[in-house]
């Protein structure tokens, strides 16, 4: 199984970016193998629209699963579309968010909030 | 020709100022560019009035004929448009309908439709026309609205005020473009000449002549007339911080029309733009 997960440093011991869409990295995660590889996320400099090329890259990498604390509506219909699983990070490193997630610890992500579109918001 | 009235923040008084000119003008043109909230004809109350609609283009994907090359994808600057499920998805309210990836498609797989975003009403006031764009609720963007309202508008030779959208965003420069001048609406607050500031860059930026009316002036300091001087910027006319005004306008009267203070107020305004307006015509010759 494969995890994405938006990163702002390439260390799985860091915590979870806050941000989806405009996340400077992504850390994709294999289960069997127990190895993360991290990619640059394209989508942080977009002008608009980020989450949906954010969502694009998270699809095309093949993950099941996208551990994150908050997603857009948009990108949303593009992970749903793809049949990805949405779980609501904790506020713990990556690799122990990992960890809480093999171990049926994540919620499922149930709200999706409309864009920030520059205007900030938690 | 046509005058821009505009400033950094709303509730400054660009209607106040964009209405009472139009009135003043006699046989002149308002055209309200704030399509998100138009409140200029809650003055007018315009009659005969005529319904455009206005819609944008959007893409529409033929997946028989897609080689899911994903060329579209990557062109697109906006990502309006995403690769899932083996197909090309579009979204709506992200597009700018620029076209490009109908252009771009090598198997012609793309055309458009049309999408209704909001419309356009003409009507008349007295010998005042009076345009006013409405955005749909849920519209992202109101720029295609101000479009039509200036196109529409383009064979006219009437004085022609323009009351813009609150801000300096993309909706403002759309209504300030064509432009002969432009008039900054600003109150005495420091946050008030932090937006006076954002507008004067602005029109700068444009190159576009304009000068300052302060509205709301009380006595004492005056955080944008402080600007004004600091920055040598003409200030071409003070209004009042006036109970009987605000009780005047907030009953939806024109104070040119039921008032001889603010009648003088506004005519030597008026005067003033239009001298501006021929010293910049002169000196651009």
């Amino acid at each position: 199984m494969r995890i994405a997960i938006p990163a702002n440093e390439k260390n799985m011991e860091d915590l979870v970016c806050p941000s989806f869409g405009r996340a400077p990295y992504f850390l994709i995660y294999d289960t069997q193998s127990s190895e993360g590889v991290f990619l640059e996320n394209t989508a942080a400099s977009s002008q608009g629209g980020a989450g949906i090329k954010a969502a694009q890259i998270v699809v095309d990498n093949k993950a099941d699963v996208l551990i994150t604390p908050r997603c857009g509506t948009q990108a949303a219909e593009v992970i749903n579309a793809a049949g990805i699983k949405v779980y609501k990070s904790q506020n713990i490193s990556m690799i122990d968010n990992i960890k809480a997630f093999e171990k049926n610890e994540l919620a499922a992500l149930e709200n999706f909030h409309a864009g920030f579109h520059g205007h900030g918001g938690n | 020709m046509r005058i821009a009235v505009l400033s950094g923040k709303g509730g400054t008084g660009k209607t106040l100022v964009s209405v009472n000119l139009a009135t003043i003008a006699n046989s002149s043109t308002y055209i309200d560019c704030d399509v998100e909230e138009p409140n200029g004809h809650l003055f007018f109350k315009p009659k005969e009035i005529e319904k455009k609609n206005v819609s944008v283009k959007i893409p529409v994907i033929d997946d028989d004929k897609c080689i899911k090359c994903r060329k579209c994808i990557d062109f697109c600057k906006f990502n309006a448009l995403a690769f899932v499920n083996n197909k090309v998805k579009v979204f709506e309210d992200i597009c700018h309908s620029c076209g490009g990836c109908q252009l771009i498609c090598p198997t012609k797989a793309i055309t458009e439709k049309d999408k209704i975003v909001g419309e356009v009403q003409i009507g008349k006031f007295k010998d005042i026309d009076v345009y006013t764009g409405l955005l749909d609720t849920g519209k992202a963007s109101g720029s295609p609205i101000i479009k039509k309202l200036l196109e529409e508008n383009i064979n006219n030779d009437k004085l022609t005020f323009i009351d813009c959208p609150p801000g300096s965003a993309c909706i403002v420069m759309e209504s300030i473009k064509d432009a002969d001048y432009c008039v900054l609406v600003a109150e005495p607050s420091i946050f008030g000449a932090h937006n006076l500031k954002m507008v004067y860059e602005l029109v700068t930026l444009f190159e576009k002549p304009f000068g300052v009316v302060l509205n709301k002036v009380v006595e004492g300091e005056n955080p944008s007339e402080v600007f004004c001087i600091e920055n040598n910027i003409k200030i071409i006319g003070k209004i009042p911080f006036d109970k009987k005004l605000g009780t005047i306008n907030s009953n939806a009267l024109i104070v040119v029309d039921e008032d001889e203070q603010y009648s003088q107020i506004f005519s030597t305004l008026l005067e003033t733009i239009l001298k501006e307006v021929e010293h910049e015509t002169i000196i651009n010759s």
